[in-house]
């Protein structure tokens, strides 16, 4: 690590017993506010993120989780009146320095959002290296080569590989969030931010999305926001409950999910309410 | 809630349904025969136009300079020719502004400089052309001391550029915002990805746009009085007066003699036929393949599912 030790101002029960510094972290958001406008979405929620792994956010609607995942990548410069108070270092930077371009950082964090979003007017190879191309990544052989390999991990590659030229738009739905998946990872980034990317799909797709982010986990550090508690257990290493804003309880997902120390999330994970 | 009384209420909501179909069918009915009022004065001109025009139209008429006024002899080719030339550079000048000016609405326009500049530019689309006809006169006539084709097209691309940059924001904000982020999120700068991404997939309203854009200044007759003027021969340089089609047309109607009147219905013919010739042409030329392609996939879905 090339940042300085980690203060974690917050009670967040116990994150320190489960991730030590000894643990190589990615990312780190400290004391991360999020407002827009007068109202504030995320109070100051402090979590590290462990290399290699896949966390997960849980929480009912409106606690705030996808808004946090989106100010990881930056995404909040879009919206005009949010606010983003806090830190969020990546590799010991800080993402919301005043000196750093944002658009090197979101090179290396790549994003899969919760509808299947591929480009409309692109096909299935083009969408797949817009992020490449559009950088001026010109030479063929090397965008043949990602193509496939990218679009292997996402486990799509058998259904479309002898139709790499069709619009993408003809995909099934689940097809489509694949190939956002392959998209994100064409750019060769090292950290995957998933907004609830199986919501929209049907449990065989489901099924499949969760087997490519098992296989990510070997390479990349995954950072997954879902509605669906099971999904969090199938796919994540630790799990971080959300509620109101505030970060509850993060532990690793076996504890948080046996043995939670907080009472509401014992409360959510029993699906008392949610 | 009472058993008896949700009978009720399933009645109730069952004369709802019926009340509801007879409205359906009371609109369908208002709406088919105001689409049949709007339709018949469209067809009934074009019909009209090629009944009477198409008498008119030969070798000689399209391309040759008019005859002596009266004798129904020569053509109008300086008119199709200058109908061409200023429609053409009233693009090159009003297409770039205005597209550019749309972008800069639709992307960059929160701020007080936008919405300024989108309320003057919606006060000019509702300028009558006659007056900017006259300001061309003014700032251009007047100072060069002559007519010009440079005036004509001035005037021409003032009337195209407030219609181009209004169509263009509406299809930019039309594209869902989900592209824009999946853009950004590949680390895109902001401009790539509205080049690339969001014009792209807004590219078929833009183009409309434009061909509405261009249809209306192909029309166009009293900005090109102040401006070109008209002329009975082919073009010869942008300093001097030129001809165009809805001059021609309307010079020709107003004389009293049936031959130079045919010849007007032939002009009006032409210049319709100019029009259609460029919507088909750029429209192949442009559009998206993949959108007919979805198009032309849903119709069969549609045809294939209720069968």
């Amino acid at each position: 690590m090339t940042t300085k030790p980690n203060t974690i101002k917050r009670q967040v029960s116990s994150s320190s017993n489960i991730l030590t510094e000894e643990d190589k972290f990615k990312m780190i958001a400290e004391n991360v506010t999020i407002s827009y406008g007068d109202k504030s979405a995320v109070n100051n929620v402090t979590m590290k993120f462990k290399e290699k792994s896949v966390t997960a956010l849980i929480g009912p609607s409106g606690c705030g989780k996808t808004t946090f995942l989106r100010c990881l990548n930056r995404m909040h410069d879009m919206t005009k009146n949010a606010k983003v108070e806090g830190k969020v270092m990546i590799d010991g930077i800080d993402l919301y320095s005043k000196e750093i371009d944002p658009i090197y950082h979101r090179r290396k964090v790549g994003m899969v959002f919760q509808k299947p979003n591929p480009f409309p007017t692109m096909s299935i190879f083009d969408n797949v290296t817009a992020g490449l191309r559009l950088n001026g990544v010109k030479d063929k052989k090397i965008l043949n080569e990602i193509v496939e390999d990218t679009l292997k991990m996402a486990y799509l590659w058998d259904e479309v590989k002898n139709d790499l030229k069709k619009p993408a738009i003809e995909l099934s739905g689940g097809q489509q969030q694949r190939l956002c998946i392959a998209r994100a990872l064409a750019i060769q980034p090292e950290v995957l931010l998933m907004d609830e990317p199986a919501s929209a799909l049907d449990p065989i797709a489901t099924q499949k999305i969760e087997e490519t982010i098992t296989e990510l986990k070997k390479e990349f550090t995954i950072i997954i926001v879902t509605h669906n508690m099971q999904q969090a257990v199938r796919v994540s290493d630790y799990t971080g409950f959300m509620y109101l804003g505030d970060l509850v309880e993060f532990r690793e997902t076996k504890k948080l999910f046996t043995d939670p120390k907080n009472e509401l999330t014992a409360k959510y994970v029993q699906g008392q309410f949610g | 809630m009472s058993i008896n009384k949700r009978q009720q209420y399933r009645t109730l909501f069952k004369q709802n349904v019926e009340r509801r179909l007879f409205v359906d069918k009371i609109v369908r009915l208002i709406v088919i025969s105001c689409v049949v009022t709007a339709i018949i004065p469209l067809g009934s001109i074009l019909v009209e136009v090629f009944k009477n025009g198409i008498a008119a139209i030969s070798i000689e008429f399209l391309t040759e300079v008019p005859g002596s006024i009266g004798s129904g002899d020569g053509g109008i080719g300086p008119a199709i020719q200058g109908t061409l030339i200023v429609i053409g550079m009233a693009s090159i000048i009003g297409v770039p502004i205005g597209v550019l000016s749309g972008i800069f609405l639709s992307e960059f326009g929160d701020n007080k400089l936008a919405k300024s500049v989108r309320f003057f530019n919606d006060v000019f689309m509702e300028f009558p052309s006659i007056l900017l006809g006259i300001f061309a006169f003014l700032v251009i006539v007047l100072v060069l001391g002559h007519f010009s084709v440079w005036a004509g097209a001035f005037a021409l691309a003032l009337i195209m550029f407030p219609i181009v940059a209004r169509t263009t924001e509406e299809s930019l904000k039309m594209v869902p915002v989900t592209y824009r982020e999946a853009g950004m999120a590949l680390g895109l700068r902001h401009w790539v990805v509205t080049i690339r991404i969001v014009i792209a997939a807004a590219k078929n309203g833009m183009v409309t746009g434009v061909l509405l854009s261009v249809a209306r200044i192909g029309g166009e007759t009293a900005p090109l009085i102040m401006t070109i003027l008209g002329s009975s021969l082919f073009f010869n340089n942008f300093d001097t007066p030129m001809d165009a089609l809805p001059l021609r047309i309307w010079r020709l109607s107003l004389l009293p003699y049936d031959s130079a009147q045919l010849q007007g219905w032939g002009a009006a013919l032409v210049l319709i036929l100019i029009i259609l010739a460029i919507n088909i042409g750029v429209r192949t030329l442009v559009l998206n393949k993949n959108d007919t392609y979805r198009f032309g996939k849903m119709i069969k879905e549609k045809i294939g599912g209720t069968k």
